[in-house]
C-alpha cells in the first residue's frame, strides 16, 4: 500500500488537473459552438438550418474516440495541423492536449446544442409571437427572449452533458494526453496486486469532480427556474 | 390607416379568410364579433402579419406590409399587439418588459426608457408593481402590463386579439376600462372580442364575421338593435339570450 502510494501520490493531483482543465477548455469551447449550433439550427436561412442539423446529427452519432482519433491523426498527422509552437519544447504534449479539448468541443457541442433545443421547446410560441409584434427582428428575439429562458430551462440537461464531458475526458488518454485515466492504467501495471484500491481511487478522484456538479447545477436550476 | 383588398388565407385545405375588403380610418375603434373559427383572430393576426395572407393586400398607412426582415419589423415596431395569453415575457421585471422593445428598437436611452415605462404603468395603474415579475401578478394586471408593453413603441394601430378571454370575470372590467380610455383618446384600434358592452360602449363600427367572411359591417347600435343577417341574428339570440 505504501509503495503503491509512494508512487501515485505526487502524480495524483497533476493527473486530475489535466482532466479539469480537459473540461474547463472543452466544456467552455463546446458552450459557446453549441449555442452557435443552436441559433443556426432555428434560424429563418434554410441552408445554416441544414447545415447543423446535419453536423449535429452526424458527430452526435460518431463514437468520440473515432472523434479524437480522427482529430490526432486525421488533422495532425495527415492534413498537418498544428495547434501549438513546434519549436516549443512542450510541442507534443500541448498539440495533443489541445486536439483533444478539440475533438471534446467538436462532440460535446452537438449534446449542448440539443440540451438547448429542448430547453427552446419548453419556450411558448407566444413568446417570439410578442416579441415580434414588438418590432424585434430574430437576433433580439433569440438573444433576449428565447435564449435566457431556454438556457434556465436546460440547466439540467446540460449538467448532464457536463457531467458526461468531465468523464469523457479520459478518452484524450488514447491519443496520449496524460489525464487521470493514463495514470490509472500505468498504475495498474506497476501494481497489479491493489487492482481493486487503483480502481477505486480513481473512481472517488471523479466522483469528487461530478457530485459537486450535479448538485450545484440543479440548485442553480432550481433559482433560476423561470416561473409561469 | 388600414387597408385590405382582396385578401385570402388558407390554413391547409381550410379557407380561414375570403374576400376580405377592409378600410379602417386613422382613430376608428373597430371590434370584430363572431362565432369561435370564424376568422376574426386571422384577420386581426395579418394585419402585422403574424400570418401571411396567400392573395390580396394589406396597407398600412399607404404601404404594403412588406414580407419579412427589417421592413417587416420596423411596420410591426409602429403597430401594437395585446395578446390573449398575454405573453407578457417571465424572466424580465414588469418594468423591462415595457423598456425592452424601446431600448432595442427605438434606441433609447435606459433613463428614458424607464421614465416613459413608468409614467405608461401609471396610466393603466400597475406603477407599484414595476419591479416584480409578470407571475406575481394577476391576469388583469398582466393584461394591463401588455398594453402598456404595446404603448411604450407609440404605436399608430393597436390590435387586441381577444384581450379578456382568458381572465377571470372581475378582471375584465380593469382590462376594458384601460381600452375604452385608449379609444377616446384616438387611437385606432381592431379589437377582436366577446365583449358586448365594450363593442356598445367604445366602438365606432362592428365588423361581424362567420366562416371567413365580413357579413355585417356597421354602427354598434344598428347590429345589436337591428342585425341583417341570420348569421348575427343567431349569433346575438344565443349571447344575449341570459
Amino acid at each position: 500500500m505504501s509503495t503503491l502510494w509512494a508512487d501515485l501520490g505526487p502524480s495524483l493531483l497533476p493527473a486530475f488537473w489535466v482532466t479539469i482543465k480537459l473540461t474547463i477548455y472543452s466544456a467552455i469551447g463546446a458552450m459557446i459552438f453549441g449555442t452557435i449550433l443552436t441559433t443556426m439550427r432555428v434560424s429563418p436561412v434554410k441552408i445554416l438550418r441544414t447545415l447543423s442539423t446535419a453536423y449535429i446529427n452526424t458527430v452526435r452519432n460518431t463514437p468520440l474516440t473515432l472523434v479524437v482519433l480522427f482529430c490526432s491523426f486525421g488533422l495532425y498527422q495527415n492534413l498537418g495541423l498544428t495547434l501549438a509552437g513546434r519549436e516549443s519544447s512542450t510541442f507534443l504534449v500541448d498539440n495533443n492536449f489541445r486536439l483533444a479539448v478539440l475533438g471534446f468541443i467538436l462532440y460535446t457541442s452537438t449534446f449542448v446544442a440539443e440540451s438547448l433545443r429542448s430547453g427552446i421547446n419548453t419556450v411558448h410560441f407566444g413568446q417570439a409571437e410578442a416579441a415580434r409584434s414588438l418590432g424585434l427582428g430574430f437576433g433580439a428575439t433569440f438573444r433576449s427572449i428565447i435564449f435566457p429562458q431556454a438556457v434556465r430551462a436546460a440547466i439540467v440537461p446540460l449538467g448532464n452533458t457536463l457531467i458526461a464531458l468531465t468523464k469523457n475526458t479520459t478518452i484524450a488518454s488514447v491519443i496520449g494526453v496524460g489525464e487521470a485515466s493514463l495514470l490509472m492504467k500505468a498504475t495498474i501495471e506497476n501494481h497489479a496486486n491493489m487492482l481493486f484500491v487503483v480502481f477505486a481511487i480513481f473512481a472517488v478522484g471523479f466522483m469528487i469532480l461530478t457530485l459537486p456538479m450535479g448538485l450545484g447545477l440543479g440548485k442553480l436550476s432550481e433559482r433560476l427556474a423561470v416561473k409561469k | 390607416m388600414i387597408k385590405m383588398t382582396g385578401v385570402q388565407k388558407y390554413f391547409g385545405d381550410f379557407h380561414a379568410l375570403t374576400d376580405i375588403d377592409l378600410e379602417i380610418p386613422r382613430g376608428q375603434v373597430v371590434v370584430v364579433l363572431g362565432p369561435s373559427g370564424s376568422g376574426k383572430s386571422t384577420l386581426c393576426r395579418t394585419i402585422n402579419r403574424l400570418e401571411t395572407i396567400e392573395e390580396g393586400t394589406i396597407e398600412i398607412d399607404g404601404k404594403v406590409l412588406p414580407e419579412e426582415g427589417k421592413g417587416l419589423a420596423n411596420l410591426r415596431a409602429d403597430v401594437g399587439m395585446v395578446f390573449q395569453s398575454f405573453n407578457l415575457f417571465p424572466h424580465l421585471t414588469i418594468k423591462d418588459n415595457v423598456t425592452l422593445a424601446p431600448i432595442k428598437v427605438r434606441k433609447m436611452k435606459k433613463s428614458e426608457a424607464e421614465k416613459l415605462a413608468m409614467s405608461l404603468l401609471e396610466r393603466v395603474g400597475i406603477a407599484n408593481q414595476a419591479d416584480k415579475y409578470p407571475a406575481q401578478l394577476s391576469g388583469g394586471q398582466q393584461q394591463r402590463v401588455a398594453i402598456a408593453r404595446a404603448l411604450a413603441m407609440n404605436p399608430k394601430i393597436m390590435l387586441f386579439d381577444e384581450p379578456t378571454s382568458a381572465l377571470d370575470p372581475e378582471m375584465v372590467n380593469e382590462v376594458l376600462d384601460v381600452m375604452a380610455s385608449l379609444a377616446k383618446e384616438g387611437m385606432t384600434m381592431v379589437c377582436v372580442t366577446h365583449e358586448m358592452g365594450f363593442a356598445r360602449k367604445a366602438a365606432d363600427r362592428v365588423l361581424f364575421m362567420a366562416d371567413g367572411l365580413i357579413v355585417e359591417d356597421t354602427e354598434p347600435d344598428s347590429f345589436f338593435t337591428n342585425p341583417k343577417s341570420d348569421r348575427a341574428k343567431d349569433f346575438l339570440g344565443k349571447i344575449l339570450a341570459h
